[in-house]
């Protein structure tokens, strides 16, 4: 057949240029030619135009005194430290207020979505009438409604509201007392730490009691005993070693304790409640992804709704939720660079600061760059991690 | 009929290319022609491969090149002019959006020096963190925005300051009324301090508390309108920034009676503009049109009297309002020979630029004090226009 003759013949028609491999080779080569010229013009380019407007460039600033302050900070810093330390500071806040954000936002997230798919009529149109609202508004003007609208019109210092256990209220923070840890303390941390392992210990055992026998086991009270009990029992052996710093009225604000400062606060309450009604509808479409007859099956088999939902429902509405939640998580983390809007020393406000100090634009903005980019590929890889291991494993 | 060549049925690909009318071009004997030049197939991508690095390289002297920027400006027709986002009394809109200030009055100026007239300004709002960026990258060609000299700023930012324009210092403003006690900055220890990031101001500050062994929380907020508000509201117990600054500010609060300003000064903030490094002529134009601005105050010429002193019988006021015969200082410089006339027509000398937006005529009513001229035991002095 003629077709066939034609298929023979193909091997002789060994021309390169028609040869599909060469082809895609060459022009995978020539992509990649024209990327890395084009990056090597950007970046000559931008070198020889700082050359000729006699700007500075380089990396040697980072090694400079700051000379400035910033009011909050996890690791030592003063005014004496470096450009490259005053960097840290605000990538570590950064990460604070990211991390409790995200654990925040994924416990409303998941008590909202949840709620959403309540047969209770008010619950349910609670949830929903939070959704619509918090999604529909842009996280910014979230931030200055936290920020001005409901830390701002709080009491003058003078006149701060008194909370229980020593802890105040006013427009220039949240202060509660701070533990002194005194002598002999670090049987505390001992004592929590044995009541966790023996918590995890205990829910092993049950569980496979349970699969031998059938019979159940309050795991969750006697954990709960145990994490806090064990480091109440070693807080009372070591005799009462830890004392409380309260704060204090003085001449302009409150002395003493610990503040949560209301910048801080506004940008961590508005990322995560603007977050969790994304994280909602993620939940949400997850649990009605689960077939119904899986929480059929679940009440035929005798178990109660909310067994089923916890281990029947939930775990199998995992797996369509965990990929849209690692994006939910990038977006909180980068969403924390509006903290610049109300003033609170995130890695964006203080590398801008730095830049500012130093005029070192195009280098502070490349390390800004290079942060938010490994936070994100770390989270994203974190997730993925996450998601194969609790991916379907077939037997 | 589509069948009845065998070749047409090898594939999608085949039949494509029948469709598309390029059948012709693939024949078996074009193929075997194109299989023996193989090596010129190479050659000719060797080729593209090296213009196109060619074109990059050309693209990258292209863009190195660039024109002077009294001719930039000049062919624009306008000057552009980089002010703060709003300081009463140095560059703030006023109810009708036209900018009002000194340091908008030194961008008039040197429009008038330059084209004449002193209405071919555009402002750029900048905040403290745009101002060198703008300034460097092009975006504005002059940064009159209260900007501290520093020798940083003339060397490792690339700019030259032409000159002080106001000589300032930093101070703190209290509401008296919420700190009834509080008469000295030496009292400040613990307080919440409000304050514009990445300025001299908050590195003085830093330097203040330190210095003085006292405590302080710093409540740092990138736009001056933040920092504004925040004072305003309580969050932090003082302002702290230029002493000329505080008095603008204090004129934009809630209840401007409850607040003053201590008397510390605790820096030396000379503002001045500034412009890119590497253009001489351009960098001279804007320094002489501060100095003309200064000797014009010297000499007695005002905005009132400029067209008389032309007929002065003086030598002096001739030479500097550009009367003298063949006078090539105006030529020389770049700019029309009668520019002072300009500067003066346009926005007075600068004693009345000060007088307008800062001092007696302006609702700040700030004394000259050390802005005033030499001869009056201020520190203002120009050299001669000669």
């Amino acid at each position: 057949m003629a077709s066939q003759e034609v298929l023979r013949e193909e091997p002789s028609r060994a021309s390169l240029i028609n040869d599909p491999k060469v082809r895609s080779i060459f022009y995978q080569c020539l992509v990649v030619a024209l990327l890395v010229s084009g990056v090597w013009w950007i970046v000559h380019n931008t070198i020889v135009n700082l050359t000729n407007l006699h700007i500075a460039s380089g990396f040697a600033f980072l090694r400079g005194r700051a000379g400035f302050d910033i009011s909050d900070t996890a690791i030592a810093y003063t005014s004496d430290s470096t450009y490259g330390r005053a960097i840290i500071v605000g990538l570590i806040n950064t990460l604070i207020v990211a991390f409790v954000g995200i654990i925040t936002a994924t416990i409303i997230g998941f008590i909202v979505g949840i709620g959403r798919l309540s047969k209770n009529w008010l619950i349910q149109k609670i949830c929903t009438v939070y959704v619509e609202v918090f999604r529909n508004i842009p996280p910014l003007l979230v931030i200055f409604f936290w920020y001005s609208g409901v830390l701002a019109v709080l009491p003058a210092p003078r006149d701060s509201i008194n909370l229980p256990f020593g802890s105040f209220l006013n427009q220039r923070g949240f202060y509660f007392p701070r533990a002194v840890w005194g002598d002999g303390s670090w049987l505390i941390p001992v004592g929590l730490l044995v009541g966790i392992a023996m918590a995890w210990f205990v829910a092993r055992k049950a569980h496979q009691r349970q699969m031998a026998t059938g019979q159940q086991f309050p795991v969750f009270w006697t954990s709960l005993a145990l994490i806090i009990g064990l480091p109440l029992l070693a807080y009372v052996l070591s005799g009462f070693p830890v004392t409380f710093d309260f704060p204090k009225q003085s001449t302009f604000n409150l002395t003493g304790g610990f503040v949560v400062k209301p910048e801080f606060l506004s940008l961590y309450l508005a990322l995560s409640f603007y977050t969790a009604a994304f994280i909602a509808e993620i939940v949400r479409a997850g649990i009605r992804g689960v077939a119904k007859g899986q929480s059929e099956a679940s009440s035929a088999l005798g178990l109660r709704a909310g067994q089923a939902l916890r281990l029947v429902v939930v775990p199998q509405a995992m797996r369509i939720v965990i990929p849209p939640l690692a994006s939910q998580y990038l977006n909180l983390t980068k969403n924390s660079s509006l903290a610049i809007a109300i003033g609170y020393p995130d890695l964006t406000a203080t590398t801008g600061t730095v830049l500012n100090q130093t005029g070192q634009a195009v280098e502070c903005v490349v390390i800004m760059m290079v942060i938010y980019l490994a936070i994100s590929l770390l989270t994203s890889l974190f997730m993925n991690w996450f998601n194969a291991k609790m991916a379907l494993v077939e037997r | 009929m589509p069948f009845v060549n065998g070749r047409r049925r090898v594939g999608y690909d085949a039949g494509f290319r029948v469709w598309a009318g390029m059948g012709a071009a693939f024949t078996r004997e074009k193929i075997r022609v194109c299989l023996k030049n193989r090596e010129k197939g190479l050659w000719v991508m060797k080729h593209i491969a090296i213009s196109i690095l060619g074109a990059a390289t050309l693209g990258l002297m292209a863009s190195a090149a660039s024109a002077t920027t009294l001719d930039t400006v000049k062919a624009k027709g306008f000057i552009q002019c980089g002010v703060s986002t709003g300081l009463a009394g140095f560059s703030a809109p006023d109810d009708k959006g036209d900018w009002q200030g000194i340091d908008a009055d030194f961008c008039r100026a040197v429009a008038a020096a330059v084209f004449g007239d002193g209405t071919k300004v555009k402002f750029t709002p900048l905040s403290a963190k745009e101002r060198f960026t703008a300034l460097q990258s092009g975006e504005v060609d002059i940064l009159s925005r209260n900007t501290t000299w520093t020798i940083n700023r003339d060397t490792a930012l690339g700019l030259n300051f032409v000159g002080t324009t106001y000589y300032d210092g930093q101070g703190f403003m209290i509401n008296a009324k919420k700190l009834p006690g509080v008469n000295s900055a030496l009292q400040l220890s613990g307080a919440a301090v409000c304050v514009q990031s990445g300025t001299t101001t908050e590195l003085n500050l830093a330097d203040y508390f330190k210095a003085n062994k006292m405590e302080y929380n710093p409540v740092v907020f990138e736009k001056l309108e933040e920092v504004n508000a925040a004072y305003d509201a309580g969050r932090c117990d003082v302002y702290t920034t230029d002493q000329s600054g505080l008095y603008g500010i204090r004129l934009t609060l809630g209840a401007p009676a409850d607040h003053v300003v201590l008397p510390e000064i605790i820096s030396k903030e000379p503002l001045g503009p500034a412009v890119r490094q590497g253009d001489d002529q351009w960098y001279h134009i804007v320094k002489w049109t501060y100095f003309a601005l200064l000797d014009a105050e010297e000499l007695g010429i005002t905005k009132a009297n400029v067209d008389e002193m032309k007929n002065s019988a003086s030598p002096e006021i001739k030479r500097v309002l550009g009367q003298e015969a063949d006078t090539k200082i105006g030529t020389d410089l770049g700019v029309s020979n009668d520019w002072v006339v300009n500067i003066v027509k346009a926005v007075g000398n600068y004693g009345e630029m000060f007088d307008r937006n800062v001092g007696s005529g302006s609702p700040l009513k700030i004394a000259r004090g050390i802005n005033a001229l030499w001869t009056k035991g201020g520190l203002q002095y120009a050299p001669p226009i000669r």
